[in-house]
């Protein structure tokens, strides 16, 4: 595949469950510094979109391009290493270590290695992004749900991620973290990050993302600019009975 | 972080050197007792270097500690071998059975792992039974040597400090991280960058490597092996109740659980020789139940209550 300028390639992307086929035939492009909401209803194959660029799932047919360099025959450790990010739907941590050591985590093997010292500074300063300082050294299980998220955002962080990918991360959060959550990607996006954003808060696709995706039924069946594509007739019918749409 | 790391290698010093005293003190019974343990110590340490921040309860130390104790015997018995060539050789020998081991289940985790692990211990037995009846004639092997109870004893020690170093070197560094990390999400691991596959073969051959150095040690001790009792699983049921009675969560667990452990068991093993199956499955109740994370998990659950108290 050709290096046509985007960030992420995405051609024919399939994969089949069984006889389910949860993510068909789907093309898009991400360019660099943008904002890619992808959207849909639920079981509409976003996180298994998600998992097939991170390479937790490997695609059944198709193919997924990073800069031009094919990734989707790739086990998930060379993705990360290539410098692709994630956060899980269900948030991920590591249970048995402390706040400081899940973002260390996240700052030794990826694309850039760091150990000792270095990656200690490295991830109080990814702590301090996410406003999560305070909690170094607690334990995991003093964290409210809103500190988890951003624990996990912060260790995707501490691997300077080219691409960053959020699955629902602002899902489960009340009204005021909600916002403090969208203010956190907002300043994500004004650093100039490439981000894939799987929502539901519709306030939140408006106000973040560049271009949409929208899915269902594991096909694409719009994509454009937010405002263009939640008014699309198609995409409403899809999301019918789903208040925000 | 680091100053009580290098207290902790400094007590661990101290206990060694006190340790090889052991035998100046006492011949005879006790130092056997203390031989069995030290065999023990040696055994579960190494164990947990893999299973310890893995969570893989691994069941082929029996595997690898017989083919230490096997071709020590082979060698020397049939081919007139050194004890030292063959002491030398059967730890490579179980590095390479603990790879192909390793990278055979990988995919597999939980009970699977557990299980495999078994059983394929029990074929290694059953084939090496099966090629020494069949082409090596079917009597037992003589393991004859000068060693002493002492000498077995101080070669024990060194191995165990060898392992309790090692471990300590591997916690402080990239390859332990990683390996803590599997140990709480094998999917979070790959997605942070690290591929899995490789610090789990290569800790699981060092505990091969350190079973197997164990076997071929231990050996003269016997004098005279079969391989139907060197390769026995029993053994492997013992390291890891062992490790799991003092706690895996710590390098120094399994000496807190090997020691009365020891003691309990010689005493049940003379006055009730029938029943140590029932005392094994007492004390994995008593662990189920009692002590999930050993004895030394529930002192640190007791040093953290007292030190909350204390600040509240
Ligand atoms: N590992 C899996 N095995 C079988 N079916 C799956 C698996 N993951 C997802 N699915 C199915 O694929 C479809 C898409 O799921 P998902 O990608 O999670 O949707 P979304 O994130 O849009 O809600 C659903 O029908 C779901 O049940
Ligand atoms: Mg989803």
């Amino acid at each position: 595949m050709r290096y046509s300028g985007a960030v992420l390639s995405v051609r024919g992307a399939t994969k089949r469950f069984g006889g389910l086929v949860a993510v068909d035939a789907l093309d898009f492009d991400v360019a660099e510094h943008q904002v890619m909401g992808l959207i849909g209803p639920n079981g509409s194959g976003k996180t298994t979109m998600m998992n097939l660029i991170s390479g937790a799932l490997q695609p059944t047919a198709g193919s997924i391009a990073l800069k031009g360099a094919r990734i989707s025959n790739l086990p998930a450790q060379e993705i990360t290493r290539r410098g692709v990010g994630r956060t899980f739907q269900l948030v991920r941590l590591l249970p048995s270590m402390s706040v400081l050591e899940n973002v260390i985590a996240g700052a030794v093997f990826g694309h850039r290695h760091r150990w000792g010292r270095e990656a200690e500074d490295h991830a109080h300063r990814m702590l301090e992004r996410v406003g999560l300082e305070a909690m170094a050294f607690a334990p995991i299980s003093a964290l409210t749900y809103i500190d988890q998220k951003r624990l996990e955002l912060a260790r995707v962080l501490a691997g300077d991620p080219e691409l960053l990918l959020l699955d629902e991360w602002l899902a489960g959060l009340n009204p005021t973290e909600l916002e403090t959550g969208i203010e956190l990607i907002h300043d994500l996006r004004g650093e100039g990050r490439t981000i894939i954003l799987v929502e539901h808060v519709m306030d939140a696709i408006r106000s973040l993302c560049d271009n949409c995706v929208v899915m269902s039924s594991g096909k694409k069946i719009a994509e454009g600019n937010p405002a263009d594509v939640l008014a699309d007739r198609e995409v409403v019918r899809a999301y019918l009975g789903d208040e925000d749409a | 972080m680091t100053a009580s790391g290098f207290q902790e290698l400094a007590i661990a010093a101290l206990l060694v050197v006190l340790a090889a005293f052991i035998p100046m003190l006492s011949d005879g019974y006790w130092l056997s007792i203390a031989v069995t343990a030290m065999m023990y110590i040696a055994l579960s340490t190494s164990w947990v270097l893999f299973s310890g921040p893995t969570h893989y309860i691994s069941l082929a130390s029996g595997a690898f500690f017989g083919v230490g104790g096997y071709l020590v015997a082979t060698g020397m018995s049939d081919y007139d071998l050194s004890f030292w060539l063959m002491a030398a050789a059967a730890p490579v020998v179980a590095t390479i059975l603990a790879a192909l081991i390793g990278l055979a289940t990988l995919r597999l985790s939980g009970v699977y792992f557990v299980i495999f692990t078994l059983g394929l211990a029990e074929m290694i037995r059953n084939i090496v039974s099966w090629v020494q009846n069949n082409f090596l004639g079917s009597r037992g092997l003589y393991v004859l040597t000068d060693f002493t109870e002492a000498h077995i004893y101080w070669m024990l020690l060194g191995i165990t400090a060898a392992v309790y170093l090692l471990g300590w070197f591997v916690n402080r560094s990239r390859i332990g991280f990683a390996l803590r990390i599997i140990g709480n999400d094998e999917t979070v691991a790959r997605h942070v960058g690290i591929n899995t596959a490789t610090p789990k073969v290569i800790l699981f051959m060092t505990t091969g490597f350190f079973a197997a150095l164990v076997g071929a040690v231990i050996a003269p001790r016997y004098s005279y092996i079969e391989p139907n009792q060197v390769f026995s699983p029993e053994l492997s049921f013992l390291v890891v109740i062992m490790a799991l009675l003092g706690g895996s969560g710590r390098l120094w667990g399994p000496v807190v659980g090997v020691i009365p452990f020891t003691l309990v068991w010689e005493f049940v093993a003379v006055q009730f020789p029938n029943q140590t199956t029932l005392f094994i499955g007492l004390v994995f109740l008593l662990i189920v139940y009692g002590l999930p994370h050993g004895v030394v998990g529930r002192l640190e659950q007791l040093a953290a209550s007292v030190r909350e108290r204390r600040n509240a």
